[in-house]
């Protein structure tokens, strides 16, 4: 059974819900990311994006994420919740909420999940402009999101 | 039997959700080979394969009732 603590929703974010998720009285810090719809990149210009998601396997995955930050950053809390359909400029598509006894370790677990999420999650963006759509493939710019060896079975 | 997930750009291209294939059982890396064969993918190169919602090496063994996902790459977050 996956924690509710990791969530793909079709409908707006609560981002308030998802930090209550980590309240803990052993925490002393909440870090949150709140990953948005942007409008530019480059000089493209974004007139929606869709998201799509390999729902059950996506779930799975965050509680990955949390298994590693456990094992870095002991004592931890996280929640995720990733929102999936069609979203508009400025729109929450992902919000974290990591909670930590002591400040340095939230910062850094908070964005160990975003990161990884961008590697081993199966969600897929498609970004829609005025002439065109396509399949985003590479989040990471440099490196393709694929797990690491480590991860495979 | 086993059903064989298909997403974003993949579930496109293919034009469905899923394929089935019904030879059980093999390894992923055969099972791949097969369906470059029925699914007119040809390039693998950059799609991860999940057994059962769980990342698998071509060496893995998908068997009767399992379910496979490829996986293209990811962009979420």
């Amino acid at each position: 059974m996956i924690s509710d603590r990791f969530n793909i929703v079709e409908e707006p974010i609560n981002v308030g819900e998802v930090i209550q998720k980590v309240v803990h009285p052993n925490a002393g810090a909440i870090t949150t990311f709140i990953g948005t719809v942007r409008e530019m990149t480059h000089e493209k210009r974004t007139v929606y994006l869709k998201y799509e998601a390999y729902i059950p396997m996506a779930v799975k995955q965050f509680a990955v994420i949390e298994e590693e930050i456990h094992s870095r950053w002991p004592g931890t809390l996280v929640a995720i919740t990733h929102r999936i359909g069609e979203l508009q400029i400025t729109d929450v598509a992902v919000a974290i909420a990591v909670s930590t006894p002591h400040r340095a370790a939230s910062f850094e677990a908070c964005r160990h999940a975003i990161e990884r999420i961008k590697e081993i999650v199966p969600i897929w963006k498609k970004e829609h402009w005025d002439n065109g759509e396509s399949w985003m493939g590479d989040q990471k710019e440099n490196v393709a999101g694929r797990p690491r060896k480590e991860m495979l079975e | 039997m086993i059903k064989i997930l298909l997403f974003a750009g993949l579930k496109e291209r293919v034009g469905k959700p899923f394929l089935t294939w019904e030879e059980t059982p093999m390894t992923v890396a055969e099972l791949k080979e097969e369906l470059k064969k029925i699914s007119g993918l040809e390039n693998f190169s950059g799609i991860m394969v999940a057994v059962n919602e769980t990342y698998a090496r071509d060496e893995v063994i998908v068997n009767d009732g399992d379910t496979v996902a490829l996986i293209p790459p990811v962009s979420g977050g």
